[in-house]
């Protein structure tokens, strides 16, 4: 059993997950519109342009919901159960799904800054996750 | 190019559905398709003679399954429709096949659905569609981090809507309560019996904030509708429900994907087809309204318009969508009580037309004129808003 269900990369998306070996977070942007572009696409979804690049991102940004699963139908999950799935606002504006972990789920909230952090996968990439920023004190209007 | 509207140009004019307080059902498949085609056209004063338009979507079946349908049927339509958007499609059908019918392209339209995942569990026939075939973006973004489908893009959306405007899980536990009211008027329903807030809450939270009677049932169903033009429906067996409104819109297929998780594509596809309709909210006396969980059903109040945005917490803890109350919702005790094999919005459509009969019983709501049904599809992804309203109502 795999420890996680391996992301199937493509064409465009394979030098995001080739710098994740090296615990690398970056972004595709859009020269022309400069803006975010996530996931990876082979055109800009404003421009339809293919002017894109790869910058790196600061792996820093606030979540922006999330919810502890209890229950999970990923069978090589069932023994991390409860784990935190969560969308994540990164810092420059791309938005994506991660599991908050380094903490306790009671400690988590909207809004609360996250960095990036790394589990490594069995072929050596790493699944970009998130943790509480350093000196985050969370968010008082959790719950 | 003339007045774009559908307004009273068709008419849903026989309906069928079939569900049990057992959640199963003896037949499966193309026989329980049929038999609830057969069900809705005899409703009609139809027969399958008249059909040549078909509309059909269902699971285990990804390309041509409203060919496969007709084929069984051995008929030969001029008109044929398989959007899959999810549970909203057949909101979406019946708009196109509104629109087919009022250009001429054709005259009475079938559309069915079934499916039994209760049923087939017990034969040991595996049903269940993968949730994609070959690349998806969600097998690379989404399903590494173990997102549990379908209920995790909802628990996603109820946090942030919690978050974000106060919303608490007593006034999200008040919808399943007064969607089993409902139920219990329903001899149908998968659960009759009635429940409180506390029971909502003391229920197990599967996946927060949401608990198990947040979510909707796994039950076996099926249903059909037969649409046609408003001059051939004058003539029929049951008063005719006419289309006085439709629109569909979607912004995201992937949760992860979605502009703002508290605010769906109702907001357009419900300011749209009301427009057509010209209505506003206080004309509805039925609103059927996809309910796969509760936040989903809060939602649509919300986009819908019959409160403002961030208030549809507060709108529902009195228990207005209840028996009595001012927002008659979900009166056939909904996706989380009644019924909910996959693609619920079959059974949107099928109530709001014997709501505007008068033929739904103890749960009539009296006088009703118009109702109106709107599903949700894929993870929130697609909206379909379909106005009905009777004869008075045109």
């Amino acid at each position: 059993m795999p420890a996680r269900f391996e992301p199937r990369s493509t064409e465009v998306s394979e030098p995001f997950w080739r710098a994740t070996r090296e615990r690398r977070l970056i972004m595709q942007w859009c020269r022309p519109c400069e803006h975010v572009v996530f996931y990876p696409r082979e055109v800009c979804p404003r421009c339809l342009g293919s002017n894109l690049e790869w910058r790196d991102s600061p792996g820093t940004g606030t979540v922006y919901a999330f919810s502890v699963h209890y229950r999970t139908g990923s069978p090589e999950l069932m023994d991390r159960t409860p784990y935190v799935v969560a969308l994540v606002d990164l810092t420059e504006g791309a938005r994506l799904m991660t599991n908050i972990v380094g903490c306790e789920p009671d400690d988590i909230g909207v809004g609360m800054g996250v960095q990036v952090t790394w589990e490594l996968l069995a072929d050596g990439r790493h699944l970009p996750l998130f943790e509480p920023s350093t000196g985050s004190h969370g968010d008082s209007s959790r719950r | 190019m003339g007045e774009r509207t559908l307004r009273g140009a068709t008419a849903v004019v026989g309906v069928a559905d079939a569900a049990s307080p057992t959640g199963e059902l003896p037949n499966r498949g193309r026989a329980l398709e049929a038999a609830m085609i057969a069900e809705a056209l005899d409703d009609a004063g139809l027969t399958l003679r008249d059909v040549d338009g078909v509309c059909h979507v269902g699971p285990s079946t990804y390309v041509g399954s409203s060919l496969g349908l007709a084929e069984y049927l051995g008929i030969r339509p001029v008109f044929t429709e398989g959007t899959n958007v999810g549970g909203s499609s057949y909101e979406v059908h019946l708009e196109h096949a509104a629109a087919a019918i009022a250009t001429g392209l054709c005259e009475v339209v079938v559309c069915t659905y079934a499916e039994t995942p209760r049923g087939d569990r017990n034969r040991g026939i595996d049903s269940e569609m993968p949730l994609w075939i070959g690349y998806h973006p969600e097998a690379e973004w989404e399903a590494p981090f173990g997102l549990w489908q379908p209920m995790g893009p909802y628990a996603l959306a109820a946090s942030r809507h919690m978050a974000q405007y106060g919303t608490t899980p007593e006034q999200l536990a008040q919808i399943a309560v007064s969607t089993r009211q409902w139920a219990a008027m329903n001899p149908r329903a998968r659960y009759q019996s009635p429940i409180t807030v506390e029971d909502v809450i003391d229920s197990p939270v599967l996946l927060s904030p949401l608990h198990r009677l947040d979510c909707c049932l796994v039950t076996d169903g099926a249903g059909a509708f037969v649409l046609t033009s408003a001059e051939r429906a004058a003539d029929l067996a049951k008063p005719p429900a006419y289309v006085l409104g439709a629109a569909s819109c979607h912004d995201h297929d992937m949760i992860s994907q979605m502009p703002d998780i508290t605010v769906t594509a109702g907001a357009v596809s419900g300011r749209r087809a009301f427009d057509m309709a010209g209505i506003t909210t206080a004309d509805v006396d039925v609103l059927m309204a996809y309910d796969s969980f509760t936040i989903t059903a809060l939602l649509h109040l919300e986009d819908l318009g019959f409160c403002a945005k961030g208030e549809g917490g507060s709108f529902v803890e009195d228990g207005k969508l209840g028996p009595g109350g001012s927002l008659p919702m979900n009166t056939n005790g909904g996706g989380l009580s009644y019924t909910h094999p996959g693609m619920y919005g079959m059974f949107l459509v099928v109530e709001a037309v014997r709501q505007l009969r008068g033929e739904c019983d103890s749960r009539q709501v009296p006088g009703a004129t118009v109702a109106v049904a709107h599903g949700a599809g894929g993870a929130l992804s697609a909206m379909g808003t379909v106005v009905l309203g009777t004869r008075e109502a045109l």
